[in-house]
């Protein structure tokens, strides 16, 4: 056991991050030649101020329509995308990693509250799978490779929690937890998790469009 | 038109006869449409296409901004990403080995099931162009020979005589001329300028306008006349400046007929080309056209009716005799209100001219889609029903209003909201602002 959570916590880690980071590198740069190749429109009308002005009017809650029409997805989908950044980069336990590893150290949320917002993240996906399950016009988009995103993005989570409380055994969950992480991050480059990175990207490309050619808003 | 049916393995959620798809769809092989598909996804598109496919989480909350999806009692199969998932989604994940009554359903979709209005891109969180992944799959399947046999047969107008509606040569100035003398009737120093080179303006028309709405020619020359404009029109190929190609996605005709708008203008020597009450043909003058043909933004200014109207009347060169009584409310129509933002505009012309204007709700750019426009009412009659149940909205949004009058500055809607008044029985009638303003406006030197 040891020698496995050893193994998890080093080369796997280094594996999860190197994954994580070249991965999105080399998504966004293919992305980038591919578009001055066939797609040269995109930078003919981008426009730096029209795309952040989309941007500013996405990811603040309510400030676009469909946020408006759909409170409750709205809600959720906030409090799931602040949690699900917040807790793994402000958590004691982790950043304590960090220090033991590197030597650096930022601030931390308090345990109790990091507690909640993992419980968020984790309602919140169980939010966005009854809506897999019962919503016909996303139940007709689903498709296998969606339930498989949630629940890679959901487990370290879950077992994060449960290592924290130490239940079904610390060290086991805890090993769990670190496997799912590094799962998570290095499935982000590729697959539709990637939206992460992407959807600055179309968001601004369509406030450009929106803003300097079409002269209207896109929100 | 019958309703949901699985032909071949394939949903259809209507079943239509259309001689182009039906004759097309018998001459497909899987060899041919294998090898069109990743002919068109390699070698006409790129990263945007894929960055669009591989960003879309399937949240399905581009659902609720799509008329077809939401007067169809919310199906699915209607919703933006639902028909993204039965056409892009499928070709792209077999690599384009795909049926050819999959084909066939996938051009039904694209060509008659989405009006490319793009009010879905500001529904999804993102900014996903799912009216340009439609555009795409009408791309393949422009290729593939299976287009609606209407719609088709209007690109090949446009490919035969640059307008839309097979005017010949003659008929053209011949129209002009008629026209001219009927306003000269009503106000006798009126002209239709013909080939006037040096004038300001060209003034440019679709085609359906000499070919059976003469008379927004005539009221077209009462308004410049009285505003004291310079202006002409062409006498040759280039006066239309419609392009239903663009929406077949037979991108190299409607580079062509964009050439011949643009250097007809060049010709002319004018210093701006402004544009009858049409939404498409802006969009393929103002958006489409100058980008095939490689300029970022266009050799001449591009004013829409409703700039040029709004002008009008803001200069004072227009002036306004007595307000239009009856209750009006506006249509938004997409290409020139989500495409160039005129709702302002077109408002306070709507304002000057009507004592009673109502909106619309939502409105502006949040306004729902005629359900005519992106070449669907262009599919001819046997689509009708598919626009009529596919905008009940659109039918509810103008019922509320109250409204005795729909204004909709757009040749499409146009043809579309009548067919959805009558259809729903609204008892309301339709009109273009030139109707009105023509009506409303003071004419000095009329007899």
């Amino acid at each position: 056991m040891h020698g496995l959570y050893n193994f998890v916590r080093g080369p796997l880690a280094w594996v999860a991050f190197i994954l994580f980071f070249g991965g999105i590198l080399y998504r966004l740069i293919s992305m980038l030649l591919g578009a001055r190749k066939k797609d040269g429109v995109v930078f003919d009308y981008f426009s730096l101020y029209y795309g952040l002005r989309s941007i500013f009017h996405w990811i603040i809650p309510f400030a676009n329509r469909n946020s408006r029409q759909r409170p409750i997805f709205t809600i959720v989908t906030f409090a799931f995308h602040i949690c699900l950044l917040a807790v793994p980069i402000l958590l004691l336990a982790h950043i304590i990693l960090w220090d033991e590893s590197f030597n650096i150290s930022w601030w931390n949320l308090p345990d109790s509250i990091a507690d909640i917002m993992a419980i968020i993240v984790v309602a919140c996906c169980g939010y966005f799978l009854w809506r897999r399950l019962t919503q016909p016009e996303v139940k007709f988009v689903t498709f296998a490779s969606d339930y498989v995103i949630l629940a890679i993005v959901a487990a370290p989570f879950i077992t994060g929690f449960l290592a924290y409380h130490q239940w079904f055994g610390y060290k086991f969950m805890l090993i769990l937890h670190m496997l799912s992480g590094e799962v998570m991050l290095a499935a982000i480059p590729f697959t539709r998790l990637g939206h992460m990175f992407y959807s600055p990207f179309t968001r601004a490309y369509m406030g450009s469009e929106f803003g300097s050619v079409r002269h209207a808003k896109d929100w | 038109m019958a309703e949901g049916q699985v032909i071949d393995g394939i949903y259809f959620n209507e079943v239509i006869e259309d001689a182009g798809l039906d004759e097309g769809t018998k001459k497909l092989t899987p060899e041919k449409i294998e090898r069109v598909i990743n002919d068109v996804l390699k070698g006409e598109t790129g990263a945007r296409l894929k960055t669009y496919v591989d960003t879309c989480i399937h949240c399905g909350l581009c659902s609720n901004a799509c008329h077809y999806y939401l007067s169809r009692d919310k199906d699915p199969t209607y919703s933006p990403a639902g028909k993204v998932k039965q056409t892009m989604w499928e070709m792209i994940k077999k690599k384009g080995r795909v049926s050819p009554t999959f084909m066939k359903r996938a051009s039904q979709i694209a060509s008659t099931q989405c009006c490319v209005c793009m009010r879905c891109a500001m529904y999804c969180p993102f900014g996903i162009d799912i009216a340009y992944i439609m555009s795409v799959v009408r791309r393949i399947c422009h290729l593939l020979g299976i287009t609606p046999l209407y719609i088709q047969d209007t690109a090949h107008s446009h490919a035969v005589t640059m307008n839309q509606m097979w005017v010949k040569n003659d008929e053209w100035p011949d129209t002009l001329q008629w026209q001219e003398d009927e306003a000269r009737e009503e106000i006798p120093t009126t002209r239709i300028p013909l080939e006037k080179e040096g004038a300001d303006i060209m003034y440019s028309v679709i085609g359906p306008e000499p070919k059976f709405l003469a008379q927004l020619l005539y009221q077209a020359a009462i308004i410049f006349e009285v505003a004291g404009l310079s202006w002409t029109m062409p006498a040759t190929p280039g006066w239309d400046n419609s392009d239903m190609a663009m929406y077949t996605m037979d991108s190299e005709i409607m580079g062509r007929v964009k050439r011949v708008h643009f250097e007809t203008a060049r010709r002319l020597r004018v210093k701006k080309i402004v544009m009858g009450e049409c939404g498409h043909a802006f969009r393929s003058v103002y958006d489409r056209g100058n980008r095939w043909l490689g300029w970022k933004m266009h050799p001449f200014y591009i004013e829409h009716a409703i700039e040029f109207y709004y002008n009008l009347l803001k200069s004072g060169k227009i002036k306004i005799a007595k307000k239009y009584e009856e209750p009006v409310t506006l249509h938004d129509p997409c290409n020139v209100m989500r495409g160039r933002g005129l709702y302002e505009m077109a408002r306070y012309v709507v304002s000057e001219m009507c004592a009673d204007f109502r909106d619309m709700q939502p409105n502006r750019e949040h306004n729902y889609c005629c359900c005519a426009g992106g070449g669907v009412i262009n599919c001819g009659p046997p689509y009708k029903m598919t626009r009529m149940l596919g905008n009940r909205v659109k039918a509810e949004q103008i019922a509320a209003t109250g409204a005795k009058v729909v204004i909709a500055p757009c040749h499409n809607c146009h043809s579309g909201l009548e067919d959805i008044v009558s259809h729903y029985k609204l008892g309301t009638h339709v009109k273009f602002i030139s109707d009105i303003l023509y009506e409303v406006m003071e004419k000095p030197g009329a007899v």
